[in-house]
């Protein structure tokens, strides 16, 4: 008998905004609609609020899968904000590939606050689009052995962005 | 402003190659307007490099740092501390903050991330438009404030080539043709009929075919020391 | 002693006439002598193959009255123009040298210039250029020192003048050549052309030749305003002329070409040429597109004979040489007068 290997738990960070995906998210939550445990949601303002820098560091902090989840089009509370998040996103995206990363581990999903099904539905099927593609093959920075050479860009925190610390779960941005 | 763009990540690794330790320095003024070489252009660039070393399984470190005017020698002076550690200097400013660095510091090997591109403007969010090619003898009082020379795909002085069609450039049809837009401004302001006068042909010897140029402002210069 | 101060001094001491012509080239004459000019043209080949010229001409020899030669038109390299214009000028064709100024700055085009005449070569076409992108270099670097009216004034003060563009002597004075531009009619904007070729006049053009004139409504405004400027009087107009070859091309030229315009009613007489006749029969096609082509040229030959301000006509029939004589013969223009020396 072989001994079985642990399954791969996909570590999948989800930038959702304040005004829908992150209710959405609540409300899955409260419906007991399971999805995926190793997301790590981090709530935002608006996702007009992600910036390529953040979703490349947060690559190179070792996540396997990142998910960016605005709200519907034409309904952004700051008008524009998800239109925007889905530009950077699909020019991050190019990075990515560029870099030598699958561009899926990157994806931008748009809901309102009362689709707290179609969270835990996207949530899981992204999940499983990072299973089939395995870990990243980036490791963490700690594991390459890289000394972080700047804090958070974002908020001028000397950790890195997603550092094992409260910020890396977007507390207090 | 100086316009520039990033170079493609596969040049960049290339001319990096071998190199462990780098030191990504930006500018703090025209390339930062132009979204080529700032504080977050830095941050990118350098991420993207490192995760995709890492990919090579050639870890490199890279440093960021941003200036505020990287073609002025006093603003990269404090550079000089803790160069040391680095292999190399990656630019992320124009061609000017490249050489700048590199008369600086001579032992140094200085590398460039962007290709400068022009001097223009944006017209509108995230396009950008060449305006100036910095030819040392301005004609703009005679073309109606439209640059032929930077405008014009065949820089011509006497009016549109035959290529000028609705109001575009034979070159690319995205581009208005600069004689077109010569013609409408003057003629709105009547002054068309000074496009009948023939230019005769240009001195280019103020333009870079008259080698590198140089100002002098004697008025400015520091007095020589004995003179002190 | 007064008898031989009276006496008519020998021939050879008489001092030498007002020069009579400015080049002596047989298209100066030609105009000179107010006959209706035709000119070719010759697209020299991509290779060394002098043949390929020599073949070309022998098929205009006869039925026009000079032949262009093109210079790396649409900026693809060919053959050079100044060398393929030697061999015509061995062959007893008169070549028209184009010269563009994408590919010469003053140094070289004014050295080419007199290295023509040396040649034999009378006659020079001023051009700017196709734009290289368009080309098989489009890394290429272009030159564009001076432009096409720059370089017609260049030539003319070479010429009349003796003096190279820097304002020194040419030595043995300038070269004897008749000076061509081009005016393209269809281009835009529509006001400027007028003036555009009144610039080209007044920078010395002795003669012009247009862009292909299928849109003769547009041409004959362009005319009208050419002939009521009395442009007409101080340069010779050729109007360009060139066979269809087919109706996808005439189709291609309406839709593709920049600034060119083709009027329906060509495209669909070249559609209607093949009624009738089997879509198999490839041969048989072509030979009913290429008459009508030719059919179609010789009527506006004739239009444009008619048209006030028209000095001749400039036919294009680049990589289909053998359509000059038909259409020559067609339009009553054969054989070609022999103006006097």
């Amino acid at each position: 008998m072989t001994v079985a290997e642990t399954p791969f738990e996909p570590k999948i960070v989800a930038f959702c905004c304040r005004h829908c995906a992150y209710a959405a998210a609540d409300l899955a939550g409260t419906s007991r609609l399971a999805y995926p445990p190793s997301l790590n949601i981090v709530e935002l303002p608006c996702t007009g609020r992600v910036d390529v820098l953040e979703l490349l560091r947060t690559f190179e902090d070792g996540v396997d899968g990142l998910l960016v989840a605005g709200c519907l089009p034409g309904r952004c509370h700051y008008l524009a904000g998800n239109l925007h998040a889905r530009q950077r996103v699909d020019y991050a995206q190019r990075w990515l590939e560029d870099i030598g990363l699958e561009g899926e581990r990157l994806r931008m999903i748009n809901l309102s606050a009362a689709m707290g099904a179609q969270f835990a539905e996207l949530a899981t099927e992204m999940a499983e689009t990072i299973k089939s593609l395995g870990p990243s093959p980036l490791g963490t920075r700690r594991a390459a052995g890289e000394i972080p050479t700047t804090g958070c860009a974002a908020c001028g925190d000397p950790a890195p962005l997603l550092a094992e610390s409260a910020h890396d779960r977007g507390d207090g941005r | 402003m100086i316009v520039a763009k990033q170079k493609p990540l596969s040049e960049l690794t290339a001319m990096l190659d071998g190199y462990r330790n780098v030191l990504a320095v930006g500018c703090g003024t025209c390339v930062t307007v132009c979204f080529a070489g700032g504080v977050k252009e830095v941050g990118i660039l350098a991420s993207a490099l490192r995760m995709a070393r890492r990919l090579d399984g050639q870890p490199m470190s890279v440093a960021e740092t941003t200036v505020q005017r990287q073609c002025e020698a006093e603003y990269i002076a404090p550079l000089a501390e803790g160069l040391d550690e680095f292999d190399a200097i990656l630019s992320l400013g124009c061609g000017v903050g490249v050489q700048t660095l590199a008369e600086r510091f001579p032992d140094k090997r200085v590398l460039p991330a962007l290709d400068t591109t022009f001097m223009g403007l944006p017209t509108e969010q995230g396009v950008w438009e060449e305006r100036c090619q910095g030819c040392g003898h301005c004609v703009l009082d005679i073309t109606g404030g439209i640059c032929p020379v930077s405008r014009c795909a065949k820089q011509l002085m006497n009016g549109p080539c035959g290529g000028s069609q609705g109001g575009m450039c034979e070159v690319d049809s995205d581009t208005p043709c600069a004689w077109q837009l010569i013609w409408e401004r003057l003629d709105r302001q009547g002054l068309a009929d000074r496009l009948l006068e023939i230019q005769p042909p240009r001195d280019w010897s103020t333009s870079r075919d008259g080698g590198p140029r140089r100002i002098v402002r004697d008025d400015l210069r520091l007095p020589p020391p004995e003179d002190v | 002693m007064m008898d031989q101060l009276l006496a008519p001094a020998p021939a050879a001491q008489a001092p030498a006439p007002a020069r009579r012509f400015k080049s002596g080239s047989n298209l100066e004459r030609m105009l000179a002598a107010s006959h209706f000019a035709v000119t070719g043209e010759i697209g020299p080949p991509k290779s060394h193959d002098a043949d390929v010229i020599r073949k070309k001409a022998a098929l205009l020899e006869g039925c026009v009255d000079a032949a262009n030669i093109t210079d790396n038109q649409t900026a693809v390299v060919r053959l050079s123009s100044i060398a393929s214009g030697a061999i015509l000028v061995a062959q007893g064709l008169e070549p028209v040298v184009q010269m563009t100024c994408r590919d010469r700055n003053r140094l070289a085009m004014q050295s080419d210039l007199l290295g023509a005449a040396a040649l034999g070569i009378r006659n020079v076409l001023c051009l700017t250029g196709d734009h290289q992108s368009h080309g098989n270099h489009p890394g290429a670097k272009n030159v564009h020192d001076i432009d096409s009216i720059q370089m017609v004034r260049m030539v003319k003060e070479m010429r009349d003048e003796g003096l190279f563009q820097c304002g020194e002597e040419i030595s043995g004075g300038g070269p004897p050549l008749l000076i061509g531009a081009a005016a393209n009619p269809f281009a835009d904007p529509f006001e400027l052309r007028v003036h555009r070729l009144a610039k080209k006049v007044a920078a010395g053009a002795d003669f012009i030749q247009t862009q292909l004139v299928f849109d003769m409504s547009r041409f004959r405004e362009y005319m009208k305003r050419v002939v009521d400027l009395g442009l007409h009087e101080k340069v010779a107009i050729l109007a360009g002329v060139g066979p269809l070859k087919s109706a996808g091309m005439a189709r291609h030229m309406r839709d593709k070409v920049p600034g060119m315009v083709v009027p329906d009613g060509y495209v669909a007489r070249m559609e209607a040429a093949v009624d009738g006749v089997a879509a198999e029969d490839k041969q048989a096609r072509r030979e009913a597109w290429r008459a009508e082509g030719i059919r179609i040229c010789i009527e506006q030959i004739r239009e444009l004979r008619e048209m006030e301000g028209l000095r001749g006509v400039h036919i294009m029939a680049i990589e289909w040489e053998e359509a000059i004589r038909p259409i020559v013969e067609g339009a009553g223009l054969f054989p070609r007068p022999v103006p006097e020396a």
